[in-house]
């Protein structure tokens, strides 16, 4: 135990000292940050931007319903002739110009409106454009028909189902989008954490080789000691990392909004005003708050330990068979593909059923299962299928760091070629 | 004697290549021994097997008479044929850190390796880290590591290969002194003019197995052929040579001289001694140099070999 927890500590403190480590640990928030504040920065410089759109309608119907914004000008073009109208706001470079023409019949004039500009304009402004001219023509049929317009506007019922579940707690329409979001965010930042800190992991296993340090080291410790000592010792540099990268990520996050004063707020705001309402939000907030947040933590960091041991020994067992890291490639594929197909599994599979037969399988497969489990439990899953999956994991778990102990314990010292997948067979038996 | 280790038929087997077949071998205390082999000759299994880094499929080996134990690893020092360290961590802490594995507190280590610092004149490098020392520099500190918990058994994988001549020879030095301070030292070696210079006791091991083990001393006098070299200036050479080809098995002998002699190899028969020879010689001319002809540790693993080969 005292050399365990020496070799926990020389690694931890290699790992923590090491250069790329702290600079990608202050640098990583930074990039984040800036990021993010750079995406806010041109998405307001692209609202900024003011658009003036020429209208000729020769109609004069639809040019009074179009309605000034913030940044979108119409202005009336509909007295001159159309070709000089098209000049012009070339000319004074104007976003466009919507031509409406004469028609016997609203479907005729429907079907001939134009809209000239440069570039293509974006679909969005597009469809807003073809959704108010409809709304004019259709209120104008409606009308011609001899129907009453405000007759209708009282008829329309605006509904709004309001959700419950059975035990009468009331849920928004977002709830499982948010189900969605904790879930999938979880089983993601473990997939990511799994491959940074078992690369580690791997890496320091192949630096000890190419030290040749190795067999120092093994005259005085156990293999499997060592091999779990770099496995603890790499994963609390990686804690270590993740929560420098939290705190320091949101200090940074705050004082740049506070000193930029970035109308990330606002923007979040309109799109709030615009597609919620407050109710919503509150809602929403409640929905986060029902979630089974206490167990999603518990499951995150049990998954977490079962997943990062199980990967990190494999990770380990790797490192111990090659001489270089570039022999590692053809041992990562295998690796890889299942934290993928978990990944998979997840976006698709879960969200489409939650509790439906693929995703329930995989979220016993102990390979896949810390991520598909994960983006499952925050849909409720029964404590009894969480168990078994827990139960064949960890089972896995000590299975695959007996084998890849012994794996290690012969590739250690073995120099110069690189191993088949038959030798690595072969190695377990030694 | 006591003996300190004892490997009691030791075979060890990877797949189905025999590493080692049914080896013994008793390494008295306070002597060094030299475990002498061609390159892949099981050497280094079996100075794995003594680490406890690799178990034997059969046989035993006993440390002061007790079977190997894991907390025994505190009582030996190995430095390994394949050795490194860690490049980017600075000496005292590597130092430190590989002492403590080896069951010495922070303290104790700490004290100990400033001895040694002394010890072998090196200068202050406690913050140096080992990529910034040269290669001599670094095998220093590779040898403190070696000793610095003070080990009964000291065990040597090819100590001298990739030292410089001034090292190896300090390090040499350091050896036969902790050898007096009471350890027992294991010496593993293809190169066999060290063991000649060093081992009290050697075995001979090839392609798998040993092929003579004991005092160095007595298993030269086993080799010995009763030959002598001989240089001596004649007052007859033809005469001379007639007469002791007569007498005696000779050939030609070379090795440097001041003198202008006859230089000759000449063997005597059993029953008689190196004075007869002498006697002989006396009557012939003038003798200038006479040396009996030890056969060297190589030699002897040279006609070993041949005759198993």
């Amino acid at each position: 135990m005292r050399n365990l927890k020496l070799i926990i500590k020389r690694e931890y403190l290699a790992r923590v000292r090491n250069k790329t480590f702290v600079v990608m640990t202050f640098l990583s928030p930074v990039i984040m940050v800036g990021m993010i504040m750079l995406i806010a920065y041109l998405t307001s410089l692209n609202n900024d931007e003011e658009k003036i759109i020429g209208v000729h309608d020769v109609t004069n119907m639809v040019f009074d319903e179009l309605q000034d914004k913030k940044n979108t000008v119409y202005l009336n073009f509909s007295d001159l002739e159309l070709t000089t109208a098209i000049d012009s706001v070339d000319k004074k470079e104007y976003y466009g110009l919507l031509y409406i023409p004469a028609g016997k019949t609203d479907e005729e004039i429907a079907s001939h409106i134009e809209f000239f500009a440069q570039e293509a304009p974006s679909n969005f402004f597009l469809s807003d454009l073809e959704q108010k001219i409809s709304n004019v023509l259709t209120d104008r049929k409606l009308e011609s028909t001899g129907v009453n317009l405000a007759t209708i506007d009282n008829a329309k019922a605006k509904v709004n189902i309001k959700m419950e579940n059975f035990s009468g707690e009331a849920t928004s329409k977002m709830a499982s989008y948010v189900k969605m979001f904790f879930g999938g965010a979880a089983g993601y930042l473990l997939m990511m954490f799994i491959i940074i800190y078992g690369n580690m992991v791997m890496r320091s296993v192949i630096e000890e080789k190419t030290n040749r340090i190795i067999e120092i080291i093994i005259s005085s410790v156990k293999p499997i000691q060592l091999m779990l000592g770099k496995i603890l010792g790499t994963s609390f540099a990686g804690i270590t990392q993740f929560v420098i990268w939290i705190i320091f990520g949101s200090i940074l996050l705050f004082s740049v909004t506070a000193i930029f004063g970035i109308e990330s707020t606002s923007i979040q705001g309109e799109a709030a005003a615009n597609s919620v309402n407050p109710d919503e939000i509150q809602l929403l907030v409640n929905d986060v708050l029902q979630l089974p947040l206490a167990s999603i933590i518990v499951a995150f960091l049990v998954y977490f330990i079962g997943g990062y041991f199980l990967y990190s020994s494999i990770y380990a067992a790797i490192g111990a068979a090659v001489d270089s890291e570039t022999d590692t490639q053809q041992f990562m594929f295998p690796v890889i593909l299942p934290l993928m197909l978990g990944i998979y599994v997840g976006f698709f599979s879960v969200v489409e059923n939650p509790h439906g037969i693929v995703a329930t399988i995989f979220s016993y497969i102990p390979l896949t299962s810390p991520i598909v489990m994960l983006m499952r439990i925050p849909f409720g899953v029964a404590w009894w299928e969480v168990l078994i999956s827990l139960g064949i994991l960890f089972a896995s778990v000590f299975l695959v760091i007996w084998m890849a102990a012994k794996i290690y314990r012969v590739g250690i010292l073995m120099y110069g070629k690189k191993p088949t997948y038959k030798e690595l067979f072969k190695w377990l038996k030694y | 004697m006591k003996n300190l280790l004892v490997a009691q038929n030791v075979s060890k087997s990877y797949g189905d290549y025999k590493a080692i077949n049914n080896l013994s071998i008793e390494v008295p205390e306070q002597s060094i021994f030299g475990l002498l082999g061609p390159n892949g000759a099981g050497k280094t299994t079996f100075i794995r097997i003594i680490n406890q880094i690799t178990m034997p499929d059969t046989g035993k080996v006993l440390l002061d008479g007790q079977p190997l134990q894991p907390s025994d690893v505190q009582h030996i020092g190995y430095l390994p044929e394949e050795r490194g360290l860690y490049k980017s961590m600075k000496v005292g802490e590597q130092v430190l850190y590989l002492a403590q594995l080896k069951g010495l507190s922070k303290k104790e280590a700490t004290s100990r390796l400033k001895y040694w610092f002394d010890r072998l004149e090196i200068g202050d490098w406690w913050n140096k880290k080992i990529q910034e020392l040269s290669k001599g520099m670094a095998q220093k500190i590779q040898f403190i590591v070696t000793v610095i918990h003070q080990p009964k058994l000291l065990i040597f994988d090819e100590p001298f290969s990739g030292f410089d001549p001034v090292n190896a020879n300090l390090i040499k030095d350091q050896i036969l002194q902790l050898k007096e301070d009471g350890a027992t030292i294991l010496f593993s070696t293809h190169r066999m003019e060290s063991v000649e210079e060093l081992c009290d006791y050697m075995a001979l091991i090839h392609k798998s197995n040993k092929m003579l083990d004991g005092k160095v001393a007595d298993i030269k006098k086993d080799f010995r052929s009763n030959t002598y070299q001989v240089g001596i200036s004649p007052r007859q050479r033809n005469e001379m040579l007639e007469n002791l080809n007569h007498h005696f098995e000779v050939t030609p002998a070379h090795y440097h001289s001041i003198h202008e002699d006859v230089k000759l190899h000449i063997k005597i028969p059993e029953n008689s001694s190196a004075n007869d020879l002498l006697h002989h010689l006396i009557t012939l001319g003038q003798v200038n140099h006479f040396v009996e002809v030890v056969p060297s540790v190589n030699d002897i693993f040279i006609k070993t070999v041949g005759q198993h080969a």
